[in-house]
């Protein structure tokens, strides 16, 4: 109990945030999503009715459908874009740096300030769209921000914009972390540029993929900022994701249970998403540890 | 013919000259070792040779053809790295044939290339592995078969054992030796390790700064260093060498030194002395003899044993001889303590003189 | 040494007489406008152009007059630059009740970031070094804890906050935003510092203990002086982290503190009188100014922070 005393009373504060925050407030959030809680939290229990409601609601279900375009359209197109990125900038160019601090500075400024920029390009009076309009092309239709079915794509653009240079780094990271001699290896081999990426520099940066997607999983799961700055759910709910649903619930209209259930669903989400991957990397791991029998 | 020349080849990166106008020929079915100091530039020309770096001046030619400005796979070499550079993904099987698959070979021309090499290398059982489940012997023998089934007469090799533990070290040592015995192909080795370049090269060249310093079969390399830093880097306890200067003295040559001054009467110049100048005079530990042998040799001389360390095989001792520390190598069954003052001899002929300045060899 | 150049070149004449020495020589000449240069620099500078786009879109439009914005386009440089949509975007801009401008945000944001960072630096430094030195029976099991706690959605903690920040008199203040960001900053900073000590040599530790140094004396006095790198990392997470925060600003900061991402938006997004888009850019810049001013001074420092700060998500 008194060894180690010192380091125990230093790691209070994170025994502290890990029990009571992490595990305990997470519990409440659950426990409580089985009450009728409206503006204040009550103990009066109704089951799975919050639940039942919540996917009966067609803005939930808006949510849900979003932030799954949302999400395919994150993962797909910054994972692509990121790691080509990171290939050509991998091939020993000019201005490496330059052209990395250009793809990576979105990502210091806020979601907030993100959505507001695009807004302001989106912008259906003076935006883009007004600008190819004035070059002649008068036909032309980008007025994505208050088309109910587009809405979400601006969404989409902004947070590539946003999060595609954190890809780019990661994956560059990992480029430059393969051996030197593999490449070597592979053009004695006569094995075209293209084919080494492809059969044995991807293969070999599976960690930096799996690590990569869980990252922007985590973050499409959380989209909240963005989606306030830029388009506020709008046109009417079109754009509307779940972390907004649960906000909007919890604290706009004074729906506490609704609100903790749709969090709780959120949760569930991302434990499916983390369980597996937990379970993989830590494997692995064990793995790992077995050295190979000379 | 030669199977591999270098012609006045010179390599720049930015301002640093990492090869100097330099030129070797390799014959045919030759082991030739590329032996150095690191940063010597030894891996950098073999890079060169590869068609892995681009040249700044100069030609490469390979089995005659001008290859300069050649791909790597077409310059007929195969390739084995130091960190096996073996793809993680793949079989061991699918690792052999990637190159060749992707060359559009006839399937059944590829599974007589990998069977062959699988044979010559011993790892038929380990094709269906993954280089994870392999031990580093066991793949830096895959990496060897990946040169092999690319069915081309120069094998380059860039330090392939150094990532191995010493016994291991030992055994692939022979193994190569072996291979090349039975396939007789062009083999051009980089090494920091002398042992490994005493034992396998046919000729070894020596570098040090962007230049080969001296080329020559490991035995005359040995025995008759071209210069102080060969002499010096090869050989383990290194060479002794003792400062002195050179006198003419009644028709015959003399090294002259605080305490020693030897008849170089026989001694085997290469160029012409000049008298008074200062040189080192340099003698392997080994070529020190003491006990009853003594006696026959032309030079003879006293020495206080400081340290003694017994090697298993042999012993090394330590003595002072004209400032500087002298070693001699005896057999292990040598009685010799510290504090003993012992008589020892030594022939001129086995000596290498060095001017000092220049560090060539007289 | 020139005399031993000379002897090096090994003389070969009989093998070398039957190679002829035209063709290739020297380097192989590489063209500046191959198909390959112009597909990778033509990729890269299109790409560097679509990231620009919006910096540049924000700058020219923070100087435009409005009536030169409402007849030009979004991309045309400025005819007549003014500062004004600056002044006012600091000093007047309304957020819908107020109009005193980005200037009080900017406080605010000041005064939650201060202390935020150093207090969660302090700590999670602490528990990192306890954790890579002074591992007790289930340090490990509450590191883990803390770690999947990074990527709970904090949709599901920010209620049960409400209530503590309430019962401890803290909702709707300074410190209580402050307390959450140091909670949600400990996850990712007890793992950046707990990699950095794990990679310090133990025999460093040992020799500490064997000289009879305690718990705080080791890390004061050894590893302190030998992290700086690490703690600049952890403040450039925390300085982006925090200043960019905008959910716990608007739950937990009350009407009163709201940081200055909060009142951008309220100023950007209000609905009452003419939007002024000028003024508009002028305070999405003057929001951004600080994390991008961390960003290019930090460089390499803000990638390695990243790749580690990631996890936040």
């Amino acid at each position: 109990m008194f060894r180690n005393l010192h380091s125990k009373i230093a790691a209070l504060p994170m025994i502290a945030t890990a029990l009571f925050i992490f595990v305990g407030c997470s519990l409440w959030s659950v426990f409580y999503s089985f009450t009728s809680s409206r503006s204040l939290p009550v103990e009066k229990f109704v089951g799975f009715d919050q639940y039942i409601r919540l996917f009966k609601s067609s803005r939930w279900a808006i949510s849900i459908e979003n932030v799954a375009i949302y999400g395919v359209c994150s993962l797909v197109f910054s994972l692509s874009v990121g790691f080509l990125l990171a290939v050509f900038l991998d091939q020993k160019i000019r201005f490496e740096n330059t052209f990395r601090t250009i793809f990576l500075y979105p990502f210091a400024l806020s979601f907030i300030v993100t959505g507001l920029v695009w807004q302001w390009i989106l912008n259906q009076n003076f935006g883009i769209q007004k600008v190819i309009q004035d070059l002649g092309f008068e036909g032309f239709e980008l007025n994505i921000l208050s088309n109910r079915d587009y809405a979400i794509y601006a969404i989409v653009v902004a947070g590539l914009w946003q999060g595609t240079g954190l890809v780019m780094a990661l994956m560059l990271a990992g480029l430059r972390g393969i051996d030197e001699d593999i490449w070597k290896a592979a053009r004695v081999d006569g094995i075209p540029a293209w084919r080494t990426y492809l059969f044995i520099v991807i293969p070999m940066m599976r960690p930096v993929f799996v690590t990569t997607l869980v990252l922007i999983a985590a973050g499409i799961v959380k989209v909240y900022d963005l989606v306030v700055a830029l388009t506020g759910g709008g046109p009417g709910v079109s754009s509307e994701v779940p972390a907004k649903y649960v906000y909007d619930y919890m604290f706009g209209r004074g729906s506490l249970g609704q609100g903790l259930a749709a969090s709780t669903v959120m949760l569930t989400t991302v434990l499916i998403i983390l369980i597996p991957w937990g379970y993989m990397e830590f494997g692995e791991r064990r793995e790992k540890k077995k050295p190979a029998s000379e | 013919m030669s199977s591999v020349s270098i012609n006045d080849l010179s390599l720049s990166f930015g301002n640093v000259e990492v090869l100097k106008s330099l030129n070797l020929d390799v014959a045919e079915g030759e082991f030739l070792v590329l032996l150095g100091p690191s940063g010597c530039g030894k891996s950098t020309l073999l890079n060169c040779i590869a068609g892995l770096l681009d040249v700044s001046a100069g030609q490469i030619f390979i089995n005659g053809k001008n290859v300069t400005w050649e791909e790597p796979k077409d310059r007929g070499i195969g390739m084995v790295f130091q960190s096996y550079a073996l793809y993680p993904q793949m079989t061991v099987e699918k690792n052999l044939s990637f190159g060749l698959r992707v060359a559009r070979l006839p399937k059944d021309e590829i599974r007589k290339r990998i069977d062959r090499a699988a044979e010559i290398l011993q790892i038929q059982e380990l094709l269906k592995r993954k280089p994870a489940a392999l031990s580093g012997g066991q793949r830096q023998r895959v990496a060897i078969g990946r040169a092999l089934v690319r069915d081309v007469d120069v094998f380059l090799f860039d330090e392939p054992l150094s990532n191995l533990d010493a016994k291991l070290r030992t055994d692939l040592r022979v193994e190569l030796k072996r291979l090349h015995q039975r396939l007789g192909n062009t083999m051009i080795y980089v090494t920091h390790d002398q042992i490994e370049a005493l034992t396998l090269a046919d000729r070894i060249a020596i570098m040090k700064d962007g230049l080969i310093q001296q080329l020559d079969s490991p035995k005359t390399i040995y025995n008759r260093p071209d210069n102080r830093f060969v002499a010096g880097f090869i050989g383990s306890p290194g060479m002794n060498f003792i400062q002195g200067s050179l006198a003419f003295i009644d028709d015959s040559w003399f090294f002259q030194s605080r305490d020693l001054s030897v008849s170089l009467a026989t001694y085997p110049f290469t160029q012409q002395p000049i008298e008074g100048a200062p040189v080192e005079f340099g003698l392997r530990p080994e070529h020190v003899l003491i006990g009853q042998n003594v006696a026959d040799l032309p030079v003879q001389l006293n020495l206080d044993i400081e340290l003694v360390e017994p090697m298993g095989a042999d012993t090394v001792a330590w003595s002072q001889l004209s400032g500087t520390s002298f070693t001699l190598r005896v057999d292990s069954d040598t009685a010799l303590s510290s504090g003993q003052r012992i008589l020892a001899g030594f022939d001129p002929v086995r000596a290498s003189v060095f001017l000092s300045d220049s560090g060539i060899r007289l | 040494m020139k005399d031993v150049k000379k002897r090096s070149l090994p003389v070969n004449s009989a093998s070398t007489s039957s190679i002829d020495f035209t063709g290739p020589n020297g380097p192989k000449p590489k063209r500046v406008f191959s198909t390959r240069n112009i597909v990778v620099y033509g990729f890269l500078i299109l790409a560097a152009m679509y990231y620009l786009l919006p910096l540049y879109v924000m700058v020219v439009t923070s100087l435009k007059g409005m009536p030169e914005i409402r007849m030009g386009n979004i991309f045309s440089p400025p005819m007549e630059i003014t500062f004004e949509p600056w002044v006012k975007a600091w000093d007047s801009a309304c957020t819908g009740l107020y109009c005193e401008g980005l200037k009080v945000g900017f406080w605010n944001s000041v005064q939650i970031l201060i202390p935020s960072t150093v207090i969660s630096i302090v700590i999670a430094s602490v528990n990192g070094y306890a954790l890579s030195f002074w591992r007790f029976k289930g340090s490990e099991i509450f590191f883990t804890i803390l770690l999947f706690g990074a990527f709970i959605p904090y949709q599901v903690l920010i209620y049960p906050l409400v209530i503590i920040l309430r019962e401890t008199g803290l909702f709707s203040s300074l410190a209580g935003v402050t307390l959450v960001h140091v909670i949600f900053g400990m996850p990712i900073l007890t793992l950046l510092f707990r990699n950095y000590f794990a990679s310090v040599p133990v025999e460093l530790f040992k020799a500490a203990r064997v000289d009879g140094a305690g718990f705080w004396r080791i890390f004061g006095q050894i590893m302190l002086p030998m992290s700086l790198p690490i703690f600049i990392v952890a403040i450039i997470i925390q300085i982006t982290g925090i200043w960019n925060d905008f959910l716990f600003g608007v739950i937990y900061a009350g009407t009163k503190n709201f940081p200055m991402t909060v009142q951008l938006n309220n100023i950007v997004n209000s609905t009452q009188g003419v939007k002024e888009y000028n003024v508009n850019m002028a305070a999405t810049l003057l929001t951004a100014a600080l994390p991008l001013f961390v960003y290019f001074v930090s460089g390499k420092l803000f990638v390695r922070g990243i790749a580690a700060g990631a996890v936040k998500g």
